[in-house]
């Protein structure tokens, strides 16, 4: 069983550290195999980022397949850049605050999730990405949420203070996914 | 040993300092910022010293000097930046310098591109500076024989007096993987290392003309110089003991895959794919390409392997003069090739293998 993320947004949203966070959790709580693969221009902040995480049973070849399971799209050019790799059945999350674009595919289940709108409610919107984090885990279960809190709170160690308004938008995340899942 | 998650280019760099490397000089290039980025922040920890160089040519110059007094030392770069060090590693090769350097290659020639490829194969094997010199050319395929190949480049370093160069596409050095990491070599060790290249190290020996240490990068007197390439050319024959393969189902392949790095990674996934569909496909992945494998391809039965597909990420092929010297036109060998900072599909591996397949009259 091997399982294909790819997640795409502007530079600056988040990209690489959903996909660190996503696959550190991965590594520190189960025996599977997990590779991140980041991919970025020389442009940053505002240019086009996008990272791949491959969680597999097996020994794990490239670190992006050819076709994705799961797609997290952040913005709207990733949308247009990245859909056609969904394999049918494939799983696409977007950032439904910004990305407007028409998803002209039927064939693959939509979660959507304002969460730059979440994140401002929060009063941060550099917490948009543990937000999208929160639905992705959320829904795909993909693992124990409580794994990924853990290697968070581990990341910001230094910065203590900002572990409660991660928390908060790690939660409002998990519950959009949750409920999606549930549906 | 608890497994840990990390980036390339940053194995690089820890493996290095756990193997006793204590002097690194580097400047930034992308894909391996994350070399010197890592070791500016550890270098201090452990006693050793991290210095940025104003340009390429000094900092390779000096890690000719650090080397030269014993201590362990590396620096690292990529493919343009590893141009403007050859002329430093050459001397370190004609001096007979123990050290390591990376290059995380990019792709194309010049300035080339700054995502993932294979662009240096013949650069890094055949000359990477003036003068015929050689090295042993190490190339990881995952952060772990990063990590395994990076602690064992310095011992082959010191045991050659010789330069190592570890060559790491642009996938391989970002990526990040579970990895368990080596034994951190102790100050004492790190100190009997260094004592025991006091033979010829510069390190401060007594005046008296005889028992100097002298550190040189070629010789006047023509008897001399030939005297030291014929003893160099005699270390290179000797590392064929030192050769290490990956052999994936050549046992029973009618198709072999002939690939390294990133490429063969993306090739085992493609064969066991193929083999669900019957098609036997296998592969012989040069872990060290220099000394290289030529007896993985010399060795094939021929009767059964029917030809040889060399995958790689350079467009001209260069890897495939290497596979042709072991195959020695006993099959053909078709390529699968992509170039210029595009990754290699296991989809094109696949269809490529499948093609040859068909034309041999397979399903």
């Amino acid at each position: 069983m091997e399982t294909n993320l790819c997640i795409a947004g502007f530079g600056g949203q988040g990209v690489m550290t959903i996909g660190k966070f996503l696959a550190s959790a991965t590594c520190d709580s189960t025996d599977k195999n997990v590779t991140f693969f980041p991919s970025y221009g020389a442009e940053q902040r505002g240019g086009t980022a996008n990272c791949f995480v491959v969680i597999s049973d097996e020994e794990i070849g490239a670190p992006l397949g050819d076709v994705m399971d799961d797609l997290i799209v952040l913005n709207d050019p990733s949308l247009q850049k990245f859909l056609n790799t969904v394999k049918p059945g494939g799983n696409l999350f977007i950032n439904s605050s910004i990305v407007s674009g028409d998803i002209e595919r039927d064939d693959v289940n939509v979660i959507k999730a304002p969460v730059t709108e979440i994140a401002l409610v929060l009063g941060n919107s550099k917490v948009l990405n543990v937000i999208m984090l929160g639905v992705y885990v959320g829904y795909t279960e993909v693992v124990p949420p409580e794994v990924v809190w853990g290697t968070i709170e581990k990341k910001l160690g230094s910065k203590a203070k900002l572990l409660p308004l991660n928390r908060e938008a790690f939660e409002r995340g998990l519950a959009i996914g949750r409920e999606y899942k549930n549906n | 040993m608890s497994r840990q998650f990390m980036k390339g280019c940053e194995a690089i760099a820890e493996a290095a300092v756990r193997a006793g490397c204590r002097f690194f000089a580097g400047y930034p290039i992308t894909p391996q910022n994350e070399v010197p980025e890592y070791f500016a922040r550890r270098m201090p920890e452990v006693g050793g010293a991290f210095v940025q160089g104003e340009s390429e040519v000094a900092s390779i110059n000096m890690v000719y000097g650090a080397a030269s007094t014993g201590t362990r030392s590396m620096t690292s770069s990529s493919s343009p930046g590893v141009a403007l060090k050859s002329e430093g590693i050459s001397y370190c090769a004609s001096a007979r310098i123990p050290m390591v350097y990376a290059n995380v290659s990019r792709g194309g020639p010049g300035v080339g591109s700054i995502q993932p490829a294979q662009m240096d194969y013949l650069q890094a094997t055949k000359a990477s500076g003036n003068g015929g010199f050689q090295m042993m050319v190490l190339a990881p395929a995952s952060v772990q024989e990063v990590v395994d190949l990076t602690y064992a480049a310095f011992d082959y370093a010191d045991r050659d007096r010789n330069p190592v160069c570890l060559l790491v596409d642009g996938v391989i050095g970002t990526m990040m993987e579970p990895i368990e990491l080596p034994d951190f070599k102790s100050d004492e060790e790190v100190d009997k290392m260094k004592e025991a290249k006091k033979s010829w190290a510069c390190v401060g020996h007594r005046l008296d003309y005889p028992n100097r240490s002298w550190i040189e990068p070629g010789h006047w007197k023509t008897s001399d110089m030939q005297k030291a390439n014929e003893d160099a050319a005699a270390l290179y024959k000797s590392w064929e003991k030192d050769v290490q393969v990956e052999e994936y189902f050549v046992d029973d392949a009618e198709i072999v895959i002939a690939a390294y790095g990133i490429s063969a990674r993306t090739s085992k996934t493609a064969i066991d794919i193929l083999r669900k569909e019957g098609i036997k496909a296998g592969m012989i992945r040069p872990i060290t390409l220099n000394p290289f494998p030529h007896k993985s391809f010399e060795n094939l039965d021929y009767s059964r392997v029917k030809a040889i597909l060399d995958v790689e990420m350079s467009i001209p092929a260069q890897f495939i003069n290497d596979v042709a010297v072991g195959v020695n036109n006993r099959c053909p060998i078709e390529t699968c090739l992509c170039s210029g900072g595009n990754l290699m599909k296991r989809s094109t591996i696949i269809e490529s293998v499948k093609k040859i397949n068909a034309e041999l009259g397979g399903k």
